[in-house]
Order: structure tokens, then sequence, then C-alpha cells
């Protein structure tokens, strides 16, 4: 008995370090951005564009690739929902959600999503290649909607599955489509819409391998679909790799806002999912 | 003479296995059961019922301290098992436990063999050798009647039995750590009426080397089965004696209004 | 509708996009000497994918050693020991984290996980190391994925009936004997999954472990050796691609390779875990 009891008090201890380990080191991380970024965050960096000589320490901000990363992020979210809710609701409703061919195809978007962004750059560059599209807005607006259709799809087919099949049941026998009870379904699970475009969202803007090759770099805003358009990630990392201290502190800055964004990102998709859920109960 | 009979009668009834003095417990801010004060005859079968979210369930809990493991839980009081109170802090929880076997409403089977499954308590016990494991799990088998229908295929899923076997695999493995009490929980209420009725015939056989205590809500099976009874309505005792007392000639009204639905 | 059979067949077209790709570099060197040669000379049109394919392989799993099993019991910490408060904030501060971008983890492990290695733990073992090496790289993805994985199990254990708990107790198992024996063996198919996944997301990961694991083409002999993962390839080099000759068939390929690695993983992982389920059968 004593061994047992050794047994319990040894791996309780080991349980404890683990958590403290992990969400120590996590803490550390958010911790040493704020920490080192703060110093260098001023309004400029937030509402100018890189002035000359941005990257070798003299004055500017990162409206570039702030809102570059906004329009790409933003863009692949509304493309790839226009894509993922009918695919989710055929998936459900027309198909029938428990059958071979729906888990079927759910299974082929689970693959999607386990496939790493990279790829989905790779092939967005192909895909920029074969229409002759320069490295540009489009560009990175398509690749990141490739990267983020699993997602969307992936959110939107659980949250469909809660509803109960009772509601369907209720709208055929009052004679609706199958389109119309769709729409009511829809609205049915609203907040879960929102938590699966903050998801994609929150996910598509920090991203950096899906638009490196596929939408350039600038130092301006894009004011239209074929200019290259920077973006958050990119921007942190080419000023982290600067020699001059002042732009590495900038580029934590950068970290920083990009943290921010999806700080708020991530808490606001947690609430939706609270509402949801209670909701549903 | 008459006397000496019922004097005799009344000092074998007597012996208590479990005493329970002035026990409240509290789940978060409800007072689920309010100064509990009943003895637990030997080798018996007592029955607790009572109406749905009174207490019973949480009662039987306490016996085995298995109320330690939800959260917000209070717990006043003294439970006396063999006269040790078992909720004093210098006692080995697993020991107390080990002295009960619990059987659920529904049978959760460990994800493991059938014979795993038995296996599993005197394992974490101690017993290692093989020849001695064997011999036991084959003989709770044979106490539950299930030896027949599974010695062929020890080593498969406990989930492929069917749900009256599952329960009396708990049963076999409740028994396999010799425990001293068995406690019920509704245990028969998921079950179709042919395995509910081998499990009750279980009961009735194994009174004679074990404390049974039971919650029901099902009146004639109380009636079938039990030796006492306890009714427990909102949290406290109303009225506790022998079977036949309570249901056919209640003391209290409450008792009365209760087991007026029970057809004789 | 149209939509579903379009993104459905992207995995196809992916594929098949990829492979097209890389064929004017098949052309020159067959698969057999693509995979196994260690020779890379874009220059000279010679590309030998080993070094790559082993500093992927040595990154991932240095950081499923590291992350599994601290996952795991943090999640039971989480799930079975934890009181309420502690669980309350600490279930969503790890969900949170999960946001984070890459990026960042890259940040953070150039400042502390490059000097830790460089001067606290590499001379212990080897005679010089500037820190920059897969061992970063393996310790930033696990940190990476930790929120990923712990979020999972987490929800695995969840869903374990508190009954199964119940009667593991009246037999009188301590707390961790019931976790040890009855929890994580019902949890293992959710578990087993979330490591598929977290593998997956280790394999693809590109900018967080390019900035820590050295991007030196050899193959690792040791954890504090450089390496240079398929993603931080395609990542590093795709400035080049178009100026040399087959270069750009040869990035493709990589991609191509992760791909099909990706896939072929998870078709196996998806039998085991199948196969698992029908015989812990609910």
């Amino acid at each position: 008995m004593k061994r047992r009891k050794f047994e319990e008090l040894f791996f309780r201890a080991l349980m404890l370090l683990a958590t403290i380990i992990i969400s120590g080191s996590l803490f550390l991380i958010v911790g040493t951005i704020f920490y080192k970024g703060a110093p260098y965050m001023n309004l400029d960096m937030i509402t100018k564009t890189p002035g000359g000589g941005f990257y070798i320490g003299k004055a500017g901000g990162i409206l570039n690739a702030i809102i570059g990363s906004l329009y790409i992020a933003g863009g692949a979210t509304v493309l790839g929902l226009l894509i993922s809710i009918p695919v989710a609701i055929f998936i459900n409703m027309y198909i029938g959600g428990k059958t071979f061919l729906a888990n079927t195809l759910r299974m082929a978007y689970d693959v999607l999503f386990g496939i790493p962004s990279i790829v989905y750059g790779a092939f967005g560059f192909l895909i920029m290649v074969y229409f002759g599209l320069r490295a540009s807005l489009l560009g990175g607006i398509i690749a990141v909607t490739l990267l983020v259709i699993p997602i969307l799809v992936r959110t939107l087919d659980e949250v469909i599955r809660t509803v109960p099949s009772e509601l369907g049941d209720a709208t055929f026998s009052l004679g609706a489509t199958r389109w119309e009870t769709a729409k009511v379904i829809l609205r049915q699970i609203r907040p879960g819409i929102f938590t699966a475009i903050l998801l994609s969202f929150g996910r598509a803007i920090g991203d950096v391998a899906s638009v490196l090759f596929t939408a350039g770099f600038s130092d301006n805003i894009p004011t239209s679909l074929h200019e290259p358009a920077a973006s958050l990630p990119l921007a942190i990392f080419f000023q982290l790799s600067s020699p001059v201290p002042e732009v590495q502190g900038r580029g934590y800055a950068s970290a920083l806002v990009l943290t921010i964004i999806v700080l708020i990102i991530t808490i606001l998709s947690e609430l939706c999912i609270r509402k949801f859920y209670k909701q549903k109960v | 003479m008459y006397q000496e009979v019922l004097q005799t009668e009344s000092v074998v009834a007597k012996k208590t296995h479990i005493s329970v003095k002035g026990l409240n417990v509290h789940i978060g801010s409800q007072h689920i059961l309010k100064d509990i004060n009943i003895d637990i005859p030997d080798k018996k079968v007592t029955s607790i019922i009572g109406p749905s979210g009174c207490g019973k369930t949480t009662l039987l809990k306490t016996f085995n301290r298995l109320l330690d493991n939800s959260s917000d839980v209070k717990i006043t009081g003294k439970v006396l098992v063999d006269g040790e109170n078992i909720y004093d802090p210098n006692i080995e929880v697993t020991r107390i436990r080990k002295k009960m076997g619990l059987l659920s409403q529904r049978p959760y089977p460990l994800p493991m063999s059938i014979y795993d499954n038995v296996a599993y308590g005197p394992r974490i016990h101690g017993t290692r050798k093989k020849a001695v494991l064997d011999e036991l799990v084959e003989r709770q088998l044979r106490a539950t009647g299930l030896w027949e229908e599974v010695k062929e295929r020890l080593n498969a899923s406990a989930n492929r039995l069917s749900i009256g076997q599952q329960q009396r695999l708990c049963l076999a493995r409740g028994l396999a750590v010799n425990p001293e009490i068995i406690l019920g929980d509704e245990s028969t209420s998921a079950l179709d009426p042919l395995s509910t009725h081998i499990i009750e015939d279980l009961f009735m056989q194994l009174k004679e080397k074990y404390s049974i205590v039971l919650v029901t809500h099902i009146l004639r099976q109380a009636a079938r089965i039990s030796d006492y009874i306890i009714f427990v309505y909102m949290g406290k005792i109303v009225e506790a004696g022998p079977a036949e007392q309570v249901l056919q000639d209640p003391q209290e009204e409450l008792t009365r209004q209760y087991v007026k639905g029970y057809i004789t | 509708m149209v939509f579903t059979i379009l993104s459905v067949s992207l995995v196809l077209l992916i594929g098949v996009g990829l492979y097209l790709h890389s064929l004017p570099v098949l052309h020159k060197l067959s698969w057999g000497q693509l995979i196994t040669s260690s020779v890379w000379k874009p220059m000279k049109g010679l590309f030998g994918f080993f070094p790559f394919i082993m500093g992927t392989l040595w990154v991932t799993g240095i950081s499923i050693i590291i992350s599994l099993p601290l996952c795991i019991l943090t999640a039971v910490y989480i799930t079975e020991y934890a009181p309420g408060r502690v669980k309350r904030i600490l279930s969503p501060f790890v969900n949170l984290l999960s946001g984070i971008p890459p990026v960042i983890f890259g940040v953070w492990g150039v400042l502390f996980i490059i000097p830790l290695i460089q001067d606290h733990i590499a001379p212990h073992f080897v005679e010089f190391s500037t820190g920059y090496s897969v061992l970063a790289g393996g310790i930033v993805l696990a940190v990476m994925i930790f929120p990923l994985i712990v979020s999972i199990i987490c929800e695995v254990l969840r869903t374990i009936p508190q009954d199964l708990r119940d009667a593991s107790s009246s037999l009188g198992a301590t707390k961790w004997e019931t976790t040890k024996k009855v929890i994580l063996r019902k949890a293992l198919p959710g578990i087993i999954a979330a490591l598929v996944l977290a593998i997956s997301r280790a394999f693809g990961e590109t900018i967080a472990v390019l900035m820590v694991c050295g991007n030196n083409a050899v193959v690792p002999h040791s954890a504090f050796d450089p390496g240079y993962p398929l993603p931080a390839l395609i990542a590093n080099n795709y400035g080049d691609m178009m100026s040399i000759p087959l270069y750009d068939s040869a990035l493709m390929f990589a991609a191509l390779l992760l791909f099909i690695i990706i896939l072929l993983f998870n078709i196996i992982s998806r039998m085991i875990l199948s196969r698992l389920e029908r015989r812990l059968a609910v």
C-alpha cells in the first residue's frame, strides 16, 4: 500500500510539474513579446507606412502590413465562407449526414485540414503561375482561402451536426424545400458560424508560409488586387532579421500588434463558443 | 416464551454493519441529506426507497465515500462500518472502498477483457499470481452465473456482452475484492425482466455472506427481496423497519402516501 | 453541389499539380536518387533530398518526444486533479494560446532557446554548438503544439463518464490507478488522434522552425546539429527559384514529398484508429 501511495504522489508531482512547464512557457512567450515590444510601441507604428529607410532605422510604421494582413485574411475568410457553407450544408442535408459518402467526404476534408500551409502556398503559387498572376494581394487571398476552407468546413460541419434532426423534420413537414430548411438551420447556428469565422481569420492572419510566395511584400498599402501586399508575419520576420537594434525593437512591437489582434480574436471566439453551448442547453 | 422469541429475534436482527450518526451532506449550496441516523443490519437485504431526487443515491454514496469524488461536497457526521468511522481523516479510503462493492444503474465494464475486469480489483490490491487470479475469476463468474456463458471467451472485450451480462460482470468484479457489503444503485433499472430476475435471485443468495443495501424506486422489487426498508423523503429518513411492516402497515403518513401505489 | 466536388478534389489537384511541376527534376534524377542522395548543389543540378527529409524527421521527432508526455500529464491534471478554480482558469488559458501565430514562437526561440542551448545545455554534450540546432527546432515546435494537444486530450477525457471512474474507485483503486488503468485506456483512441494531428502540424510548420534550426543542408547526427527541414527549404529558397534551372521543380518536389508523407501518415493512422476503436468498442 505504501508503494501505491508513493506512486500516486509521485505522479501527482509530475503532473503538476508538467502543467507548470507548459503554462509557464506559454506565459513566458506572451510576456516576452509584451516586454520587448512595448517600449517600441507608439502611435506611429500603427498609423504610418514605412518611410524610406524604415528597415535601417528611420521613421515609419507597419500600417502596410496591418492593412495587408487584414485584407488577405478578410478576403480569404469571405471567399472561404462562400465555398464552405454550401459544402457543409451539402454534406449534412443533401447526402444525409451519416452515410458512407458523407463520412468519406469528411475524411477528405480532414486530410486537407492536416496539410501544412506551405503546401498550400506552393500550390497557390502554381495556380498563380498558371493564370499568369504575379505576387499580389489576389495571389495571397487565393492561397489563404485554400488554407482556410478545410478549417471552415470542419467547424461548420461540427456545428451543423449539433442541430437536432427534429428541426429539419419540422420544417420539411411544413412543406419547406431543402434550401429553405438550410436557411433556418443557418440562422439557428449563427454563433457557431461566427466562431468558424473567427477561427479561420485567426489562422489566416498569422500564417506565413501561405503568403510567402503568393502575396509578395510591399511598403505600401495595396490599392488593387494585383498589387503586392505586405503581411504582418512577414513584416515581423524582416524586421527581426535586421542588424539594427532599433529595427529589431520595432519587430517586437509588430509582434506585439499581431499577438494582440490574435488574442482578441481568440477571446471573442471563446466567448462565442460559450454562448453557443449555453444556448444549446 | 413469546417474549423470549421476540427478544432473540431482535438481538439477531439488530446486529448492524453500517451505522450512520448525525450525517449531513451539502452539495454546493443545497442541503441534500439532513441529520441522518440509521443502522443497516448485517447480512440482510435493505432497500432504500423514496421519490427521485430525495437523496437516496447520495446516501448510498456516502457509505463507500464515493461522494469524495464529486466537487463542492461537505459532509459532517459519522458513518461507522464495523465500528470504525470511515470519515475519520486518518482512514485509508481505498481500504474502506474495498469493503464495499458498488453496482451502478447502468453497467460500466472497464475498457478491458472480461477476465481483466474481474481481476482488476485483486490485481490492484496485490494479487499477481496467475493461478490465484484464474481461480478467483472463475469462482466469481460462477457465483454470478456467468461462467458457462463466457468461459470460452474470457479474453474478449467486456463491451461485447449484453447489458444483463455486463451487469452480472460488474457484480462479479465487485465480489472479486472480497467485500463485506454490496451497494446497489437502482442496479436493475436498465435491464430486461429476465436479467432483472437473475440479479434479484443473486442478491437473495448473496445475503448469506454479504450485507446488501439497495436503492430502488420499484416498490415491487423492494417487496420481493428486502428484509428491511428505509424510506427517505427530501433528504430525511421518514421511516425504517422490517419490509413487511413498512409496506403493509406504515407508521408515518408520508410513507402511507408513498406506498399507496403499491398493490399487494 | 459543385463546390463540394471542387474542393474535395483539391486533394487530388494538389497532388497532381505538385507532381506535374516536379516532373522536370524527376526526369533528371529518379525517385530513389532524389530521396536518398545527400548532395545538394542546385547550380549543378544535383538535388539530394535526404538531409532535408532527415531534418524534418529529427525536428518532428524531438518535438513529439518532448510534448506528448508533458501534454498528457497536463491534460490529466487539468481534468482529473485540478481544483475547480484552477481548472476554470487553466483550461481557457491554454486554449487562448493556441491562436498565437507561429512567427512569435520563432522569435521567442531565437531569444531564449538558442542561448539556452548554446550556453547551458550543449556544453554538457558536445564540443561546440551555435545553439541553432534541431533540438532548438524541436523545442520551439513542441511549445507550439502544446495548446493543441492539451485541449484535444482534455476534450477526450471530459467525455469519459464519471461513473466509470466511480466504478474503479469503488474497487479500491487510488486516483492515479484509476487514471492509469482505466481512463487513459479508454482515451487511447483520442490520444492517438491528438498525436496524429500534432505530428501533422509539426511536419509542416515552417517559419518557427526556420528561425532556429540552422538551415544547414547536412544530415543531423545529434540533437545539437543544425538541420534543414523540408518546409524551411522551400521557404528559404523560393526567391532563387526562378533563376536557377530546375530549382523551382525541385522545390515543388519538396512540397510534393511533404504532401505525400502527410497523406500517407493520415491514412495509416486512420486505419489504426478505426481498428483500435473497434477493439475498445464503446
